[in-house]
Formats: C-alpha cells, structure tokens, sequence
C-alpha cells in the first residue's frame, strides 16, 4: 500500500502535537529547576541564568537525600520480591490447569483497579495497631499486593507465548522441571521479566498516597511523599524551584531505566525458536 | 539401543474420548518404525506416550526390558525430534546440541565438545556453531534438532513428523539423510508422519493407525500388495486405489466395463449376488495398444472413454468416470473423508506409459492387471483375497533384511 503526501503530512503533524503535548510540562519543571531566586517569577520559559542553586539546595537537605534513600531502597526490594513471585505464579498459571484458574487472574486484574485511597486509612489503623507503621515493611507490604498482580498478569501473557515444545524438549533432552524452568523458560521470559519489574518499579517509585499516609518521618517517608514537606531555602520564600529541581532528580532513574532496558522490553527473542 | 514393546496401550480423555485404542505393538531393537494415518488417527499421541509426554491411561509400555509407565521423560532415555524443531533461541547451535550432555552430571568439558563436534560433523553443521537458531534456514534449523537428538546415546530416537516444515526438495534429501544416519548409528527409531513417500521409503515396518486403533502392522511391500482391509489399501499408495463395485454372479464378477472370473482367492467366500468392492491400483493397468501379447494375456482387456489426462513425463494418469450405485459412491465418500481426502465423482485413476497417445474424450482400449485384483467386504472393509503365503513371505524378507542390517 502506498501511502499519500497528504496522509504522511498528517501523521507527522499528528506525531509532533501528542509530542509537544507530552513534553512541555516536563520541559517547563526541567526549566524551572535551573531558576534562580526569584526567576521563577521573569514570565519566560527559560531561565534568564542558569543555575545550579536549586540542585544545591536540595541535595544540602536531609529532607531530600534520606527520602532518594527510602524510595531507591523500598523501590528495588518490592520490585525483586515482586517479580520472583509473580515468575513463579505467572508459570504455574500459564501452564498447569487448576480449578479457578480465572478466578486467579480475574482477582488479580480486579486488584489492579481497586482505588488505593480506599484501603489507606483501613492500612493506617491496622499498621499503628501492628507496629508496622512508618516502616520500610509497611510500605512495602502494600505495594507489592498491588505490583504483584500486574506482574503476573505481564509474565502470564508472556509465559503463554513461549511454545510448550520448549519445555518438552529439555524433559526429553533429561531436564528436571526446575532446569526446564530455570535453563529454558527463564532465559527466553527475560523481556517479559524486565517489563515486569519495570512497571514494578515505575508503580512503587511514583506511590504518593501510601507514602503520605503510612510515614510519619524520615524513617520510611520515599521522595514523592516528601516533597509535600519541602521548604525552600528561606522558610518565606515558595519552594518551587526547589521542588522542580527534586522532580526532575527523582525522573532521571526512570528515564535511565527506559533507556537501558528498552531494547530487553522487546520481545521478539523467541524467533527462531519454532519455524519462522 | 533397546526395542520397544508396547502392550494393548490405550489413551482415553476427560471426555471418554479415546485417542488410542487397545495398540500393541513389538519395535524390535534397531529397527525403523514408522507410524502413520490420517490426521487425528492417534499416532502422534502414541509417540508422546513412548517419550513420557503423555500419560498412559492402561496397558504397559516396555522399553529395553524396563516397564516405563510411570517414568518421567529423562529417565526413559529417549531423545525426539518436535515438529517444529523446539530449538532454544536463546542458545546457539553449539550450546543447542551441547544441552542434552550439559544435563547429564560428571561429564567432562571435553568429552562433550567432541561429541558435540562428532554430532556436528555427522550433519554438516560445523560453521554454524556459534550462530543462533533464529539466524539458520529451515533445514539448517532441522538438522539442528537431529544433532540434539543424536548426541546422546540413547535407547531410541522419535521423530514427530521432522520434515513436515519443509519445502518438498529439502524434504527429499533430508529424508535420504535420516534414512542414512539410522542405517549408520542403528538405533531404534519410531517415525511419526503422514506423509507416503517418507512412510513407504524410510521405515523397516510400518504401522497404520485409524481413529486409534492399529490397522496392520507390516513392510510397506506388504502393505502395498497384500493390505489387511480397505482402510490399508486406500491409505497406502498415491494416487490411491481405485475401488469399483463388484458383483458376483455365479462364478462370474460384474464389475464397470469388465466382467472377469471370480478369483481363486474369494471362491466360496462369496455368494451370487454379492455386491463386492473390487481394489485396482492405478499402476495395474495400461493402455492396451502399448502392450506385448504375453502380458496381455495375463490380464483382462476394456473399453473407455476417457475423461481428462495428465502427462508427467515419466507416467501418465487418465481418468475414467463410471457410474455406481447410491450405496457404494456413499460408501466411498465417506471412506474418502476418512482418508482426509474427498471422493468429488466415482472415476478410475489409470496410470498408463507416458509413451501413450491417448486423448480426451475419446474412447481406447485399457489392460487391467486382475490378478492383482483385491476384493473387499463393503461392509466390514475386510479383504477377503488377501494371500496370507505372499504376505508370510513379504514379511520373512524384511526380517532378514533387518537382520542382515544389525549383524
């Protein structure tokens, strides 16, 4: 089919819209964080100097760093505890046939969409009541009932792509099914395993309302959560420019992550496996 | 190496469906096995019971002495070859064939990259080592899976229709290759296909399978020439056996456009008036103009009008129409269905010396070879000419030659 002038034109303009759209609100916090003072107020996009300051300040504050601590940390634990299990769960589900089978993935899809903000003051009163509130458990326990489900759901589609035979084969070949699991199946679930703990990460990294509802301190507070409690370099003066300078630090992991693991995400390492 | 004996093995489902019905069968140590039938007639599920994929509802399955029911897949010490080769895309075609010795504990770095190298070398795919399946053409692919299969020493190999993924010329010299890698390693193989030429050409024995239950058990030579039933004659043979209605009457047989004497074979198994299925393989006739007086004689002689023909340069085939009753075109239909083909019209394939001049729509004079000639049972399939002596004699032969082979 060949495509027209017209229609290429159109996709183009098309493309360069939801772009700009997308773009511009990160573009602008991104200018924002390089503000100096009261520059935030020079009714331009760009900064009129360019300045390290608000960068400073947030790094100087322990506010900052030990929330960067707190979410790097809860964020890789949940994530790696997260993808084992739903590993795990995804294969058993793909390939074995149980009673409520569907229940399982119906429930789990359910959880996806269930408001957080409902459970949240149910937590609040449990944790205090367990001593689990304003721990890094406490939170973590919550995310991962909510990653965990998203993950199998993920790894299960995933699971279900890779051809039966493959396992198959390694039995015959004299594989136990935990090396058919851990030398074939695995290997060949890398991308759907990374997209998994991907949106893992991405899920917990951004948490707000856990984070502002179970913390109390800076014992487990993670970055999104503080925020809320920045202050400026004065007590006077409106963060702004300071908290433009944090989000664009919290935003940098992700983008890095995307940018490693883009080609992993993927799929398409399965080719050759069967007939082409 | 072992043989295989499989003991009124039966695979039923949830359902009470039952894919394979009471099969026993005897592999002998060596030999070549084919499996084969339409699609659907279990043969797939019975090489999947042999390696272990599959559980066996009732009956016993022995190999190399060893009662292997309850035995997982690596212990039964069998390798297969999947239909669609089941390559791990994640390795490459060293580590491919490396796996199955990579799993078996205390074996040395260097034993195995000499037997991986032996296996390599046997199909030709030592520049292709380090590359990845997903980089190999399909028969690269395929011979991949055979180095996978052959690397290891095993009791036997199962392959599960290898060749079905490839175009028809690679099909072909794949298929001398595997014959020729059977014949060297002389190991037990059971060869699921449902394909002629690979079942006619590569097997010592073959077994043919109708909705699970075993057909007959024999040399492609006897199945070709001395076919338990209809079911056997139609499948065997390409194009298949033309099945005209035969009647008796008294010691004569009516059959479209001959009447010949009731054969010796059938005689007193008959009654006048019977309404038979006589069997005649396209290559039992010929056009009557090409022939010398001696064979001639040999057979009976027919007219016809002929329909459409089709030159092949080394053979030609006519097509014959003839009219049959409602019960018999009824009844090759639906053996037609079940033979995964369709009966479109009653006609007679007739294959003839590419030499002939025959034309369409014109009527000539045709041999038909009646001594070769089977006669069926319409109802129960049954051939009741079947030679028992020749068949004995058939099968005495390919003990033989299996055993000339193994010495």
């Amino acid at each position: 089919m060949k495509t027209s002038r017209r229609t290429q034109v159109f996709w183009i303009v098309g493309a360069i819209l939801i772009i700009a759209y997308a773009i511009i609100p990160v573009l602008w916090i991104v200018s924002l964080s390089f503000k100096e003072g009261d520059d935030i107020t020079n009714n331009s996009f760009l900064p009129t100097v360019w300045s390290w300051e608000n960068y400073k300040t947030v790094f100087a504050s322990d506010l900052f760093t030990t929330a960067l601590r707190n979410s790097v940390g809860m964020a890789l634990i949940a994530t790696t505890i997260s993808v084992i299990l739903a590993t795990l769960a995804a294969y058993a589900i793909s390939r074995l046939n149980f009673p409520g089978k569907r229940l399982v993935l119906g429930v789990a899809l359910a959880i996806t969409v269930f408001p957080v903000i409902a459970i949240a003051t149910p937590l609040f009163n449990l944790w205090r009541t367990l001593g689990l509130y304003d721990t890094w458990l406490g939170l973590i326990i919550p995310y991962l009932s909510y990653s965990l489900p998203l993950a199998v759901y993920v790894l299960a589609a995933f699971f279900r792509e890779i051809p039966w035979e493959m396992e198959q084969a390694a039995q015959v070949d004299g594989a136990t099914a935990w090396q058919a699991f851990r030398r074939v199946i695995v290997p060949l679930a890398a991308p759907g395993v990374f997209t998994a703990a991907i949106l893992t990460f991405f899920a917990v990294w951004n948490d707000f309302v856990f984070g502002i509802t179970l913390t109390s301190s800076e014992a487990a507070r993670p970055v999104p959560a503080a925020l809320a409690f920045f202050q400026g370099a004065s007590q006077f003066s409106q963060p702004t420019a300071p908290i433009s300078a944090a989000a664009v630090v919290v935003t940098i992991p992700v983008v890095i992550l995307v940018l490693l693991f883009q080609r992993k995400i993927v799929a398409g390492l399965t080719n050759g496996a069967v007939k082409g | 190496m072992a043989a295989i004996e499989m003991r009124n093995i039966v695979k039923e489902y949830g359902d009470g469906f039952k894919a394979v019905n009471d099969v026993s069968l005897d592999i002998a140590d060596g030999e070549f096995m084919i499996l084969v039938g339409p699609s659907g007639c279990g043969k797939s599920t019975l090489l999947r019971m042999i390696v272990g994929l599959e559980d066996i509802t009732s009956g016993d399955m022995v190999i190399g002495g060893n009662r292997v029911n309850e035995k997982a897949p690596r212990d039964r010490n069998l390798s297969m070859v999947f239909q669609n080769y089941a390559l791990y895309p994640h390795l490459t075609v060293f580590e491919n064939i490396a796996f199955p010795l990579r799993l078996q504990k205390g074996l040395a770095e260097e034993d195995i990259r000499r037997r991986v190298q032996d296996a390599a070398d046997m199909l030709e795919l030592n520049e292709h080592l380090e590359r990845k399946p997903a980089n190999l053409s399909g028969g690269q692919r395929q011979r991949v899976a055979m180095g996978r299969a052959i690397v290891r020493e095993v009791n036997a190999f199962l392959f599960d229709e290898p060749l079905s993924n490839l175009d028809a010329k690679l099909r072909g010299q794949m298929r001398t290759e595997i014959s020729r890698m059977q014949r060297r390693l002389g190991t037990t193989t059971v060869y699921v296909t449902h394909d002629q030429t690979e079942a006619m050409t590569l097997g010592d024995r073959v077994a043919v399978l109708r909705r699970g239950f075993l057909q007959q058990v024999a040399s492609p030579r006897e199945l070709y020439e001395q076919p338990v039933n209809m079911f056997v004659a139609g499948f065997i043979g390409s194009p298949p056996m033309n099945f005209l209605p035969a009647v008796v009457a008294g010691d004569r047989l009516k059959l479209p456009f001959l009447e010949i004497d009731v054969p010796a074979a059938a005689a007193g198994r008959v009654t006048d008036g019977q309404l038979l299925l006589a069997g005649l393989r396209p290559d039992h006739f010929e056009d009557a103009g090409l022939l010398d007086d001696v064979k001639r004689q040999r057979g009976a002689l027919f007219r016809a009008r002929v329909d459409v023909t089709e030159w092949l340069g080394d053979a030609q085939y006519a097509y014959i129409p003839f009219e049959a009753g409602d019960e018999v075109t009824k009844q090759l239909a639906e053996l037609a269905a079940e033979l995964d083909s369709e009966a479109l019209r009653t006609q007679l394939v007739v294959k003839i010396d590419a030499m002939s001049r025959l034309r369409e729509n014109q009527e000539a004079q045709f041999w038909a070879d009646t001594r070769r000639m089977h006669l069926f049972d319409p109802r129960t399939g049954e051939n009741i000419t079947r030679d028992e002596s020749a068949a004995a004699e058939l099968a005495q032969l390919e003990q033989e030659k299996l055993q000339e082979r193994m010495a």
